[in-house]
């Protein structure tokens, strides 16, 4: 017996809808048994998993927190990933975003009052996009594939980060900690409610998918992007520049990187330290993926990956599983999403008999 | 059963029913048909017939939905292209699989068995081309050679295996009359052995000039069998498109006004290993004029599209001009704010986003040149309502057929997306149209309603430019013919003036001295 995948001659609406959640499915068989492997009983570690969270006031207040970060980059991502331009270094914009937004609360201290949060959202945004423009320039000029660049800046981010909060930026009365000191409160990003923790970036992520959705649907702009990830011969046709999409998706997803990493430290860390993200930028390509490359959808897978973490954490506590688990799921995840969109385009078929083709004796 | 087995006794490869169904869409419906040993078979039918769907469940590339087919009397079940080999069937598909950085003895080594040596490989290929006069130098890189060239390792790579029946996919489309002319020896040398070839076509007096039989197929069914001999081209046309073909009304005597295109000693060197430079190029189409450039493919046609489309824009910037205003180095979006349309070669994922609709796709190319009526305010919205009356308006000028109102462009047939493309350009009166290939691969109702197009096009006073491989098309609809070899364009000659042999002798590159074109490069 063998598989074989035969194009489709449309691709399927069915699928196109209902792959992300036969992803979601598969996910949680192949967590069942992963938890099986485990010795813990996979019905209780699914339900701890993905079920409890979503019962509990505090833990939705968590992964609505968790989502700002996810939801902003994941729609830049899909943007970037329709135009073909393939930004795989949200995570590195992210940090440099964090990191020049920080330059006013942590070297001008005494500067405060309420310019200074609009004036650190704006320079991380500024940081992110400066940072994609190296890979973007890269590719841009040089042809250099923007996958290998994007990927590797995020370790030189992630070091120069280091570096800055173990040197120059060490809080001088943190007791030798690697962090700088803490924001001022006019440097922090507020709650959008009192008595949670959810801040404003789930409000700047919304609107921002929102927005995006509508450029892609509506706008001359959005439909430069999708001429050009689908066939850039057929873009240059149109008149379009795939050198300037370039530019484009890679300053717009670096620059909503740059203030997702702002958004966090300031609102959720409240100072530098060497380590400000649990992965966002590499999860939020999940969110992209998991939401089909459509900003809305982004808000929706967000919340998903949101969740993986939340109930990561809490898993560790009642089930005594490593927090590793969460980055298995996020794999599994992936994995299952790129799997299944092959349905969408190819059908699956099972050829029993490739001995039958032999000549038939006369019947 | 009997019935079968009688009207099979004799055949070489015979089909019953065969039915190949893609979801509710029979592409091949109950085909049958019948080949005997040693003659020359033509299966025609316009594009979308169905025969490439036969020919690949033939050879193993799809696997039939129902039916059954017959080799030498015996069902047979043909499940891979190796299956079919060693059944004894060869093909040569009409886009070639060959890579371009290998030598022709390793390219024909690929599709072999491994283990046998390169150069014994050689030498079969050697005296195999010898023999059936297909002379090619074994140890040539592919990318130096030319079509007809790349060609003959198809077929020899074919008869390395000693095929009984050889299926040739629309093998002349590639070839100036002269190769044409050896391909058919060579054809009828295999035929004088006890080989059989399926021929397929849609070029009628091919098959009437080299095939004993031909098979018909329209919409997936078979419409005819027939000795083509017997018929004449009209009666084989309204087999394949099931009504009369319009003939062409040619322009006569319709006054040329002002040049309106306009290339100037343009060159343009190679962008890739692989393309052609252009080389010292000067035409000129005036107003009322159909400038037709001939050539075999791969001379320079697409990188002379690209430059005087403005794709690509070139260097000097008095090297293209439209209605006198030099534009080398504008790009295409201005060259069409000065009213000139564009239609390239390819249609998926050059003029057409196939993925996208029919709408989407008439923004792709009038953005620009349309925006009043398409894109409204500073947030660049698309006026989808319009756009979308507008496709409408073009689908129903150039009557192109389609499922559902405004359907993916990848959904509908090579034809009516072509009609689409040019009626996307016609829609706005163009001064100058520039146009690749504009019926490669269309259907001949679509085709001769597109060339009716051009020529109206032309009388109406706007410049057009084909580029185009067939030679039929070009006596079609030529006012002036040029031909482009290896990216040098000849002299242009009028069309009444130019007979066959010598359009093929310029497609060979055989340049004469020049006394026309002395009077073209006069003018500047």
């Amino acid at each position: 017996m063998r598989i074989e995948l035969e194009k489709r001659p449309r691709d399927s609406r069915f699928y196109s809808i209902a792959s992300p959640v036969l992803a979601l499915v598969l996910t949680g068989l192949a967590g069942a048994v992963m938890f099986y492997f485990l010795g813990k009983d996979p019905v209780e570690a699914l339900r701890v998993f993905f079920i409890d969270p979503l019962l509990d006031p505090w833990s939705l207040d968590q992964i609505a927190l968790k989502a700002g970060p996810l939801i902003l980059m994941g729609v830049g991502l899909s943007i970037a990933y329709r135009s073909n331009n393939w930004n795989i270094g949200a995570e590195g914009q992210y940090t440099v975003g964090a990191i020049l937004g920080s330059m006013l609360p942590i070297m001008l201290p005494d500067y405060q009052n309420w310019t200074v949060l609009p004036l650190m959202l704006i320079m991380g945004t500024i940081g992110g996009m400066a940072y994609a423009a190296i890979p973007a320039f890269l590719k841009s000029r040089m042809n250099t594939n923007e996958i290998l660049t994007s990927l590797m800046l995020v370790y030189i981010s992630q070091l120069f980060l280091d570096w800055l909060v173990r040197g120059i930026w060490r809080d001088p009365g943190g007791m030798n900690f690697p962090v700088s000191r803490d924001f001022s409160p006019s440097a922090v990003l507020q709650p959008v409610m009192s008595g949670y923790s959810v801040h404003w970036e789930f409000v700047f992520a919304i609107l921002v998918a929102v927005a995006a959705w509508f450029m892609m649907r509506y706008t001359l702009k959005g439909f430069e992007v999708t001429v050009l990830g689908e066939s850039e011969r057929a873009g240059r046709f149109a008149g379009f520049s795939s050198r300037r999409m370039i530019w484009f998706a890679m300053l717009l997803s670096g620059g909503l990187a740059g203030l997702a990493g702002i958004s966090e430290v300031s609102g959720s860390i409240g100072h530098l330290q060497p380590a400000i993200s649990p992965g966002y930028g590499f999860t939020a390509i999940i969110v992209a993926f998991l939401g089909r490359l459509n900003p809305l959808g982004a808000i929706l897978s967000g919340l998903v990956l949101a969740l993986t973490y939340v109930s990561g954490e809490a898993a560790q506590l009642s089930l005594g599983v490593s927090d590793k688990v969460t980055r298995v799921f996020q794999g599994m995840l992936l994995f299952f999403v790129l799997s299944c969109d092959t349905l969408i385009r190819y059908r699956i078929r099972l050829v029993w008999s490739s001995l039958s083709s032999k000549v038939q004796g006369g019947a | 059963m009997s019935a079968l087995e009688t009207s099979e006794k004799g055949a070489l490869l015979a089909v019953s029913k065969l039915t190949k169904l893609f979801g509710p869409f029979a592409a091949c419906n109950a085909i049958d048909l019948e080949i005997r040993p040693g003659e020359i078979h033509a299966l025609l039918g316009e594009n979308g017939a169905g025969k490439s769907t036969l020919v690949k469940m033939l050879f193993g590339v799809l696997a039939p939905s129902s039916g059954q087919i017959f080799w030498k009397g015996q069902p047979v079940r043909i499940s891979s292209p190796g299956e079919a080999r060693r059944t004894g069937i060869g093909m040569v598909f009409q886009h070639f699989s060959l890579f371009e950085a290998l030598t022709v003895a390793e390219n024909i080594a690929l599709s072999l068995d491994p283990g046998i040596s390169l150069a014994k490989i050689a030498d079969e290929a050697a005296t195999l081309s010898r023999n059936y006069g297909l002379p090619l130098d074994p140890h040539s890189h592919v990318a130096d050679l030319s079509v007809g060239e790349r060609q003959r390792i198809e077929i020899v790579r074919a008869l390395l295996q000693n095929p009984s029946l050889i299926i040739l996919d629309e093998p002349t489309s590639v070839l100036t009359p002269q190769e044409a002319d050896r391909l058919f020896e060579t054809l009828n040398k295999l035929k004088a052995e006890g080989r059989s070839v399926l021929y397929i076509s849609h070029r009628l007096e091919e098959v009437q000039r080299i095939c004993d039989r031909a098979t018909v197929l329209r919409h997936g069914k078979v419409t005819g069998a027939c000795d083509p001999r017997q018929e004449t081209p009209a009666s084989l046309a309204r087999m394949m498109v099931g009504g009369e073909v319009h003939s062409v009304k040619r322009i006569s005597d319709v006054p040329t006004g002002a040049v309106q295109l306009e290339a100037v000693h343009l060159s343009v060197a190679a962008r890739t290993p692989f393309a052609v430079s252009l080389k010292d190029i000067n035409l000129r189409v005036r107003a009322g004029e159909i400038l037709a450039i001939a050539g075999v493919a791969g001379n320079g046609q697409g990188e002379l599209f690209d430059a005087l489309s403005g794709e690509y824009p070139v260097q000097d910037n008095d090297a293209v001009r439209i209605r006198q205003n030099p534009v080398g180095r504008l790009g295409i979006s201005a060259r069409r704010l000065m009213v000139a349309g564009v239609v390239p070669e390819e249609r998926h994922g050059h003029a057409a986003v196939t993925g996208l609709s029919l709408s989407d796709n008439l923004v792709l190319a009038r953005h620009k040149s349309d925006r009043k009526a398409f894109i409204s305010g500073p947030l660049k919205l698309i006026k989808s309502a319009a756009v979308k009356a507008a496709a409408k308006r073009i689908s129903d000028a150039m009557d192109v057929r389609k499922s559902g109102e405004d359907p993916p462009a990848g959904s509908l047939s090579g034809g009516n997306l072509q009609k689409f493309i040019v009626g996307r350009e016609l829609d706005r009166q163009p001064a100058v149209l520039i146009v690749n290939q504009p019926t490669w691969g269309v259907d001949a109702g679509a085709a001769s309603r597109i060339r009716q197009a051009l020529i109206d096009l032309a009388r109406g006073g706007s410049a057009v430019l084909v580029i185009s491989q067939d030679l039929d098309e070009i006596f079609e609809v030529a006012t002036e013919i040029a031909v482009i070899s290896e990216g040098k364009l000849s002299a242009p000659y009028p069309a009444s003036e130019l007979s066959m042999e010598k359009i093929g002798l310029l497609m060979g590159g055989m340049h004469e001295p020049k006394s026309v074109s002395a009077e073209a490069t006069h003018a500047h």
